[in-house]
């Protein structure tokens, strides 16, 4: 492999692990405060739907982004309504979440645009555009620098540079700030939280309505950055996979960013090689595809050190009469 | 707190869920600007209007009731086993390989084989996140996600790698021996002179899925071990200080779950397919969850629930062909009973307790007065 192959490879491991990271993180809000999500896939997909949809019609992607969060953010709602303060089961509402939007998203799509259940290709302001970084062109000729400067650090759309941001913001906003302390003590002992008299449901809820915009994120970028779209199940399991990562960085910002970049890195090996030739063995790309989900059933085994998840998660909180 | 009488936890509760689920996809239906009591007269007549549509509910049932017993026995542990869709993958592999190990003379001994096959897979698959539980505490609602998606990747590699015949295009495995074709309901109706479509896939496999959730039914309830299962399931310390082995239930009940997953195979690849072919499940698994929870886990709850599901499947299929309303309408459906009688259910059930308390309180105010 020459290196203009592998910056290539790094350059869609980025790409790839964006729509992971930014999932990866709302979920790391949302289990932080107690509150299972499993519905991650069913936000991005419906935050894809509604966000491509829009910039369409309006051809704004600006527009589209905001109705992508607001798609996602009525699925939080919903989670959280049923899973706060109904008190019903995170689990099962998650996977109603997943179903809702896998069928609403085709059934929509069909009604508004006829098209078999997709929106017609984006282009132009449809899309958000590669940010080029100053000199990316001028340094090309700069031998290792500079193709790394212009392929693989220049040249990505916002969001992209958004969910990188998002990793310290989000390390600082859950352990540096008084927020982000209450947040992770109503995860691990909301009857605390509510002695110290700050609302439990409040603190649950902010949780999940933050959840809901960043999938609202991952989802528009599916959408209108890795692709020109919608189509129906785009997400292809990605929220599983986002869940998969957050169990593999053991619910930390800045491990979740890790392990999106090799969940990323696996989806771009499986992309540009399809059947990995190792010399001795072919790894076959069905392999690839199933590595991420085998690697986290290994962590969750306790093999290689020990997730241990927020001790108060999926579990509503009910205030004593 | 005061109970509400059982009729109305087992009937009243559910009802008053399924009416709701059905008045929001009525709405659905009216916001893509379709009639819906339209729609409901094409799938009343295309899923019950004639033996074909029956055969094809019923085919489309007996795969739920598997999928939706599979479910309920881990619910009665307290387990929410989400991977029925990977051991029912994987059950169709062992149908498969049970079916195509040798020349089976007739279906009479293919399908005891077959049966052994099917679960035999299902619960080895349900077996390592089972494991995982109750061993090392790894959730098993994430661990079993994540075999679903192993199973399919595991399925997709063994079809074109070893299962495929050579010189075949198609990714499957080759067809099943004449021996393992299993009777249709149209051939066994036949035999007795009642006439049925024949073009439906319905199969003996229909009376497995009974004889499974009779099964079931004792198993939870007149055995030591369902008693076991159901003590453990509403509370764990209780059924330790009972003595009861929490590694044995967890093992034992998803081990059952898994095999009941994986004998929906004998029903899609054994029954109408007659090799394996990619992505034989079809969301059963996950329908199998909104079965057992409309069917509050009880197995004739769920066979009621699995008739409901294949009639929505068949004539969502036939609104598809007569309308321009996708299948996918069905997958709304299924996501509203899920969350109405699942993650919603407080939100009937309070209600509903409210008012059974207040007439509580007015009927012992009504006496006291009368003294």
């Amino acid at each position: 492999m020459d290196y203009a192959t592998l910056l290539q490879v790094l350059d869609s491991t980025i790409r790839l692990a964006t729509p992971l990271l930014l999932a990866c993180l709302a979920g790391l809000y949302s289990e932080r405060a107690g509150i299972f999500d499993i519905g991650l896939e069913g936000k991005m997909l419906a935050a894809a739907f509604l966000s491509a949809a829009i910039a369409f019609v309006t051809g704004s992607v600006w527009l589209g982004l905001l109705a992508g969060i607001a798609a996602s953010m009525a699925l939080s709602l919903i989670h959280g309504l049923a899973s706060i303060t109904f008190r019903g089961n995170q689990l099962i509402s998650g996977v109603a979440i997943n179903f809702l939007a896998s069928g609403l998203t085709v059934l929509i799509a069909q009604a508004w645009f006829a098209q078999g259940g997709r929106t017609p290709s984006l282009s132009g302001a449809g899309r958000f555009s590669p940010w080029e970084w100053p000199f990316s062109e001028a340094i090309i000729p700069v031998p290792l620098v500079g193709p790394l400067y212009s392929e693989l650090i220049s040249g990505h759309t916002a969001i992209v540079y958004l969910a990188l941001m998002m990793v310290p913001v989000s390390w600082y906003v859950l352990f540096r700030t008084r927020f982000g302390l209450r947040l992770r003590a109503v995860g691990e002992n909301p009857a605390a939280v509510d002695t110290a008299g700050v609302s439990v449901v409040g603190l649950r809820f902010a949780a999940v309505a933050i959840c809901g915009v960043l999938c609202g994120i991952a989802g528009a970028y599916l959408a209108t950055s890795l692709q020109a779209g919608f189509v129906k199940e785009m997400t292809a399991g990605r929220g599983y996979i986002a869940l998969a990562a957050l169990i593999f960085a053991k619910w930390r910002p800045w491990y979740a960013l890790y392990a999106c970049l090799l969940f990323g890195f696996l989806q771009a090996v499986a992309l540009r090689f399809q059947n990995l030739d190792l010399g001795l063995f072919v790894v076959p790309v069905e392999f690839m595809d199933a590595l991420p989900y085998i690697l986290t059933v290994v962590i969750l085994a306790g093999f290689v050190g020990k997730a241990i998840p927020p001790r108060a998660g999926g579990e509503p909180y009910v205030k004593e009469r | 707190m005061d109970r509400i009488p059982n009729w109305a936890d087992v009937l009243l509760v559910p009802l008053i869920s399924l009416v709701l689920a059905a008045i929001l996809s009525a709405v659905v239906i009216l916001a893509i600007g379709e009639n819906p009591v339209e729609a409901l007269g094409y799938m009343v007549e295309g899923a019950l209007g004639s033996t074909y549509g029956w055969g094809y509910t019923l085919y489309y049932a007996t795969n739920f009731a598997f999928t939706g017993l599979a479910v309920a026995i881990a619910f009665h542990a307290s387990l929410f086993n989400i991977g029925g869709e990977g051991q029912a993958t994987l059950g169709g592999l062992g149908v498969a390989l049970v079916c195509l190990a040798l020349p089976w003379p007739h279906w009479a001994l293919a399908l005891p084989a077959a049966v052994i096959g099917g679960a035999a897979f299902g619960a080895a698959w349900a077996a390592i996140p089972a494991y995982l539980q109750a061993k090392r505490g790894s959730h098993i609602v994430i661990t079993t996600i994540m075999f679903n998606y192993i199973a399919f990747a595991l399925i997709i590699y063994l079809l074109n790698n070893g299962l495929k015949p050579v010189g075949q295009m198609e990714s499957s495995s080759a067809r099943f021996p004449e021996g393992t074709n299993l009777p249709t309901l149209h051939e066994m109706l036949g035999a007795i002179g009642i006439p049925f479509s024949q073009a439906p896939p319905v199969n003996i496999s229909l009376f497995l899925a009974l004889a499974a959730a009779y099964g079931v039914w004792l198993l939870l309830w007149r055995t030591p071990l369902g008693f076991e299962i159901r003590a453990f399931g509403k509370s764990e310390p209780a059924g330790k200080y009972a003595g009861i082995s929490s590694f044995k239930i967890i093992m034992i009940t998803m081990l059952i779950s898994g095999g009941l997953a994986g004998l929906m195979a004998i029903n899609t690849v054994m029954g109408e397919a007659e090799r394996l072919v990619n992505n034989s499940v079809q969301n059963a698994g996950f329908i199998g969850i909104a079965v057992a929870l409309m069917g509050r886990s009880h197995p004739l709850g769920i066979l009621l629930a699995a008739l409901l599901f294949g009639f929505l499947v068949q004539g969502g299929a036939e609104l598809a062909f007569w309308t321009s309303i996708p299948t996918e309408l069905i997958i709304v459906i299924q996501a509203l009973v899920i969350l109405f009688t699942g993650a919603l259910d407080n939100m009937v059930r309070m209600p509903v307790e409210a008012l059974f308390r207040a007439r509580g309180r007015a009927e012992k105010a009504k006496s006291v007065a009368a003294e």
